[in-house]
């Protein structure tokens, strides 16, 4: 699972980069380990790069929400980043949205937008 | 691609496990590379395979989905057929509603499955298993 999802700190900031297509439970994995990772190091950002995912359907939606929404309850910010365009076409069309979860088109807008958001 | 395999044989996927998903919807992805979608429709057909291949698990915990080119005089296109023998639906209709599900859901996934299709249809009686066929044209 570390090697599908590796994730890297620096100072208050976690990076999270998906590098394979994820099945559930790899997803449900993810959540857990940004949010042990969250607390180890007292993380307030949390950037999630999805950048390599080719789908994102309905249950990765709900599952890219609920960890937004649980890192946010440990008092952290989570910015998603790289969604790719015909991916957020998809997801339009699906009638999926990320609502209250900030995104970015790369790591560099994310963290400038979390650092915003401060 | 100049020319096309006559009617290739069809793919199959075994769907049981929540990897299953994930395979299926490489497949169909595959498929639509090879037929030359465009980009957006390659998510669309991979997004689609995803949805069935997961409603499969969910429900009925084994069934398979089944993979095929498709030509309609000059149009080329990709058909789904997924296939299960779970409870079934007691009302396609409801079913098809945005927003309802039986299953702790967003209950996106039929109905936002037939808005990035072409073609699609769905068949189904209480203890009679689902088949949901669906076809995406290039």
């Amino acid at each position: 699972m570390g090697r599908r999802v590796p994730i890297v700190s620096q100072g208050d900031l976690l990076i999270a980069s998906v590098q394979e297509e994820l099945s559930d439970s790899d997803i449900l994995d993810m959540q857990t380990r940004i949010l042990e990772e969250v607390s180890r190091l007292s993380a307030t950002r949390v950037i999630l790069d999805v950048s390599l995912l080719d789908v994102i359907d309905s249950f990765g939606t709900r599952m890219l929400c609920d960890i937004a929404a649980s890192v946010s309850l440990r008092g952290a910010r989570m910015a998603i980043v790289g969604i790719q365009p015909e991916i957020a076409m998809a997801m339009v069309l699906l009638g999926l949205t990320l609502e209250d979860v900030p995104t970015a088109q790369n790591l560099d807008h994310g963290i400038a937008l979390l650092r915003e958001r401060a | 691609m100049n020319q096309l395999a006559p009617n290739p044989a069809a793919l199959l996927q075994r769907v049981k496990l929540d990897s299953d998903v994930v395979a299926a919807r490489q497949m169909a992805r595959q498929l639509a590379v090879e037929l030359e979608f465009s980009r957006p429709d390659q998510a669309l057909v991979a997004t689609a395979v995803s949805e069935l291949a997961r409603n499969i698990v969910k429900y009925a915990q084994d069934g398979d989905i089944e993979i095929c080119a498709v030509t309609s005089g000059p149009r080329v296109g990709i058909r789904v057929t997924a296939r299960d023998q779970g409870p079934g639906l007691e009302d396609i209709d409801l079913a098809m509603q945005d927003g309802f599900s039986t299953g702790n859901s967003l209950g996106l996934g039929l109905p936002g499955t037939r808005r990035i299709v072409d073609e699609f249809d769905i068949s189904s009686a209480p203890g009679k298993g689902l088949t949901v066929t669906v076809t995406k044209w290039r």
